[in-house]
């Protein structure tokens, strides 16, 4: 039997460990987190049917945001500041060079 | 200002990819998690941890009826005697699949799964289809995914939880007896320990 890839993409297996790290750190636990993610799946299907793979991680990174929210860990400006921070990295960086962003000073 | 690709930039990644990178980067930076221990999370999944465990626990139960019995009497404990334990196992129920009874699992919730000895579900597991049918019409999921379930037997759902995680224990192929368990392993398909399949079919 040939095991199936687990991750269809690479951020698929970052956004898991970073909830699964996080938990096992103790910032929640795990009832609270299907719960919050299963709310953000009713949401997300609100709009189209998930397949299960990017839309159901897509989920996953918007219940993840909310947790860091609702945990006191990073505001919503935050993250949005380094996810521009992180887009204009890759814009301003060569093709083939490492891509490093700037971090927001309040971080 | 139009755009100069003479040199060009480092591809752009998708807005939830983007939002994943902000979330590492602001979690590592904060000292909340440890770049390392992602890493072998990650490796954990994607190498060590998967289906395979599961048909372990499945080929064993096929040949070793105590063992079979201390399974369906306290799963969590059987299975962590094959050194299958920790995160989303802590709560195992082993159901049997008999000439009476087809058990299938989903989570209708979200996608709680039995990872020690299943690994990352499917995508097709994750899927809205799957979850809202499975439990609606099971017969009609079921024929889609080419399983013929016998006259007699009866579909049972179990809708799995945080706090709960079912592993069908499939029933044991005909023509099969003289087989020793490490040949048994390659019959249980991930799919057959969710229901989804019958042992000894593909997947």
């Amino acid at each position: 039997m040939t095991p199936p890839a687990p991750f269809d993409a690479p951020w698929h297996g970052q956004v898991f460990a970073l909830a699964v790290a996080l938990n096992e750190a103790g910032h929640f636990d795990w009832p609270e987190w299907t719960e919050l993610f299963g709310a953000e799946l009713e949401e997300a299907r609100s709009d189209a049917p998930l397949d299960g793979s990017d839309d159901y991680y897509t989920a996953w990174v918007s219940a993840l945001e909310k947790m860091i929210i609702r945990k006191g860990i990073a505001d919503g400006g935050v993250l949005k500041t380094m996810k521009s921070n992180w887009a204009d990295a890759f814009l301003g960086t060569p093709h083939g060079q490492p891509v490093h962003p700037v971090f927001p000073e309040d971080l | 200002m139009p755009h100069d690709h003479a040199e060009p930039h480092s591809l752009l990644p998708s807005d939830p990819e983007l939002r994943a990178r902000a979330l590492e980067t602001i979690l590592v930076e904060k000292g909340l998690v440890d770049p390392e221990a992602l890493n072998a999370l990650i490796d954990t999944y994607q190498n060590k941890i998967g289906p395979q465990n599961g048909a372990r626990v499945v080929a064993k139960s096929w040949v070793d009826p105590a063992f079979k019995a201390r399974l369906l009497s306290d799963a969590t404990s059987a299975i962590a005697e094959l050194g299958y334990m920790g995160r989303q196992g802590e709560h195992m129920v082993a159901v049997e699949n008999t000439p009476e009874q087809h058990n299938i699992v989903v989570c209708t919730l979200c996608s709680c799964y039995p990872w020690p000895v299943l690994g990352i579900p499917p995508a097709w597991y994750k899927s809205d289809a799957y979850r809202s049918r499975a439990v609606r019409e099971p017969r009609a999921v079921l024929a889609e995914f080419g399983v013929s379930l016998l006259e007699t037997q009866k579909v049972r759902v179990w809708d799995s939880t945080a706090e709960m995680r079912y592993l069908v224990l499939p029933m044991r192929p005909e023509g099969t007896e003289g087989l020793e368990e490490d040949t048994l392993v390659d019959l249980v398909s991930r799919n057959s320990m969710i229901g989804t399949a019958l042992a000894g079919a593909a997947a």
